[in-house]
C-alpha cells in the first residue's frame, strides 16, 4: 500500500533523513518511535510530500507520488496532480490544524466539497456520519476554539476520513493534548486500526503502540535502527539506543 | 470678515455636493483598482518564483517610494510624450489606484502571513490545490485581519483623492478652487469643502465600524488561538509596524 525507498532529506546542512526504506501492507498499522529530532516526523511528512524528499521515491497503492517517469528520468508532477494524489493520504497533525473560520461540520465537509466536488447535501451527510464515528455529532456547529483539544483532534481525524483515504498518517496526534484527553483520541485511532485502516503513526504512546501496532519502527538520526512486532521490540530490544529510548519513555529506569 | 450668509449658501451648493460625489466615486474606483493590484502583488511576492516575486517587489518599492502627486503628474502630463494619452478621469483613477495598490499589497501580505502555517498544510494534506487553499482556507482568515487596516487605507484615500485636482480632475477640491475664482469667498468655501471631506470620512467611519463588528465574532476566535500560537503575534507586530 505504501512503499518508500531510499528517502533522504536535508534541511540546509542538516542531513535529517539518511535513507529510509519502508513498505506498509494494506491494513497494517505501523508505529514510528524515536527521540525528538530523529527525523520521524519529517519522514512521515515526506510520505505525502509536505516535505518532499530530496532523494528516493514513494508509491501509494502502486502510484508514484509527486513524480512521473519521463524520458530523461523523473519529472515532478504539477500541483494539481500532486493534490489529486494527496486525496488518498489522510493526515492528522500534532496541532490539529482545524480551519479556524469553519465549524466542525464545515471542516469535515471541506474536503468532499472543495476537492471531491461532491454536492452540498452529500458532503454534509458524509461529514455528519464521520463526526458521529468520532463521537462528535453534537458538536457539528461548534467552532474549533469552542472545542477541547481532544475534540479538535477527533474532528481533524473525521476531516481526514471524509476523503476516504487509503492510508492515514498521524504526526504525534496526542503530544499537544492534556493528559485526560489523550485516551479519547487514542480510542478513536484504535477503533480505526481494528477496522483495518492502513495507518502510519508517529507517537510516544508506547502502551498504545503495544495494543494497536502490527509493527514498531525505532528511528534515530534519520535511519530505521530497529523494527519488529510490539512484543519483540518492546519486550526484547536488541539495539542499545532502542533500549535506552524505551526505558526513558516507559519510565522504568535502567533495566 | 466671515460671511455666515455665504457659508450657509455654499453649504448646500449642488456644485460642491456633486464634487464630493465625484471625490467619493474616484476613491471607490481607485480602491477597487488598488485591491486588484494589491492582491496580485501580495500573492506574487509570496510566490516561489523569482520572476513573479521581483516585479511585485519593484512595483511596491517604486510606488511607495515616490509621491503620489508626482505619479499623477507623470501619468497625465508626462506619458503623452511617449504616445500614451490618458484622459483626466483615467489618469486619476489609474494613478491613485496603482499607488494605493502598493500600500494595500503590504497590508494584504501581512494578513496572509498571519495565517498559521498549519492551516496551509492541513488544506494541502486534504488534497486542495494551492489555488483552492488560498481561496477556501487562507484568504477568509486573512480577510478578518486585513479589514481594519483596509478601512483606514480607504479613509486616507478619500483625502488623497484631492490631489487629482492638480491634473484638473473636477472633484471636490478642484470645484472648490474654481468656485473661489469667481466668488472670492475663500475661507467660507474652503471650510465648506473641508466639512464635506469630514462628512465623507465620518460616514465611512460608521460603515467601517459595521464591517469590523461583522467580522468581530471570528476575530474573537483568532484572539483565542493567538494565545496558543505565538507566530501570529510577531506577524501582527509586523502589521502595526507597517501602518506606522
Amino acid at each position: 500500500m505504501v512503499e518508500a525507498v531510499g528517502i533522504h532529506k536535508h534541511f540546509g546542512d542538516h542531513h535529517v533523513l539518511r535513507g529510509i526504506d519502508l513498505t506498509v501492507q494494506k491494513g497494517e498499522v505501523v508505529v514510528i518511535v524515536g527521540p525528538s529530532g530523529s527525523g520521524k516526523s519529517t519522514f512521515l511528512r515526506s510520505l505525502n510530500h509536505l516535505d518532499p524528499p530530496d532523494q528516493g521515491w514513494i508509491r501509494i497503492d502502486g502510484d508514484l507520488l509527486g513524480f512521473r517517469q519521463g524520458n530523461q528520468g523523473m519529472i515532478a508532477v504539477s500541483d494539481v496532480v500532486l493534490s489529486r494524489q494527496r486525496q488518498h493520504i489522510g493526515m492528522v497533525f500534532q496541532q490539529f490544524n482545524l480551519f479556524s473560520h469553519m465549524t466542525a461540520l464545515q471542516n469535515v465537509m471541506s474536503g468532499p466539497l472543495q476537492v471531491l466536488r461532491s454536492d452540498k447535501a452529500t458532503a454534509e451527510a458524509e461529514a455528519l456520519r464521520q463526526l458521529a464515528l468520532v463521537g462528535l455529532e453534537g458538536k457539528a456547529a461548534s467552532y474549533p476554539e469552542q472545542l477541547s483539544g481532544g475534540q479538535q483532534q477527533r474532528v481533524a481525524i473525521a476531516r481526514a476520513l471524509a476523503m476516504h483515504p487509503k492510508v492515514m498518517l498521524f504526526d504525534e496526534p496526542t503530544s499537544s493534548l492534556d493528559p485526560e484527553m489523550v485516551a479519547e483520541v487514542l480510542q478513536v485511532m484504535l477503533a480505526l486500526a481494528r477496522q483495518g485502516m492502513t495507518m502510519i503513526i508517529v507517537t510516544h504512546e508506547i502502551q498504545f503502540a503495544n495494543k494497536a501496532a502490527d509493527r514498531i519502527l525505532f528511528v534515530d538520526e534519520g535511519l530505521i535502527v530497529e523494527q519488529g512486532t510490539p512484543a519483540d521490540l518492546i519486550a526484547n530490544p536488541h539495539n542499545e539506543r532502542t533500549q535506552k529510548f524505551l526505558s526513558l519513555v516507559m519510565g522504568r529506569g535502567e533495566t | 470678515m466671515w460671511d455666515w450668509g455665504a457659508f450657509f449658501h455654499y453649504l448646500h451648493s449642488a456644485y460642491l455636493l456633486k464634487g464630493a460625489g465625484i471625490s467619493l466615486a474616484l476613491s471607490v474606483g481607485a480602491m477597487i483598482i488598488g485591491l486588484f493590484c494589491g492582491t496580485g502583488a501580495a500573492l506574487m511576492r509570496r510566490s516561489r518564483y523569482r520572476l513573479l516575486r521581483e516585479p511585485a517587489s519593484f512595483y511596491v518599492w517604486l510606488f511607495r517610494g515616490t509621491p503620489v502627486l508626482v505619479q499623477l503628474i507623470i501619468i497625465y502630463t508626462g506619458l503623452p510624450q511617449l504616445g500614451i494619452k490618458l484622459g483626466v478621469i483615467s489618469s486619476a483613477l489609474i494613478g491613485l489606484g496603482v499607488n494605493e495598490g502598493a500600500y494595500l499589497a503590504e497590508i494584504i501580505r501581512a494578513g496572509i502571513s498571519a495565517v498559521p502555517r498549519g492551516q496551509f498544510e492541513a488544506a494541502r494534506a486534504i488534497g486542495m490545490t494551492r489555488t483552492t487553499t488560498m481561496r477556501v482556507v487562507v484568504m477568509p482568515q486573512a480577510l478578518r485581519i486585513i479589514i481594519p487596516p483596509l478601512g483606514n487605507a480607504f479613509n486616507g484615500l478619500m483625502k488623497t483623492s484631492s490631489l487629482a485636482s492638480v491634473i484638473s480632475m473636477e472633484e471636490l477640491l478642484r470645484r472648490t478652487e474654481l468656485l473661489i475664482q469667481v466668488q472670492f469667498k475663500v475661507l467660507e468655501i474652503f471650510i465648506v469643502a473641508a466639512l464635506y471631506y469630514l462628512l465623507l470620512t465620518t460616514l465611512w467611519g460608521f460603515v467601517q465600524q459595521r464591517l469590523e463588528a461583522h467580522f468581530s465574532r471570528s476575530v474573537r476566535a483568532s484572539d483565542l488561538s493567538r494565545r496558543r500560537t505565538p507566530q501570529i503575534l510577531t506577524i501582527d507586530s509586523a502589521l502595526t509596524h507597517d501602518a506606522t
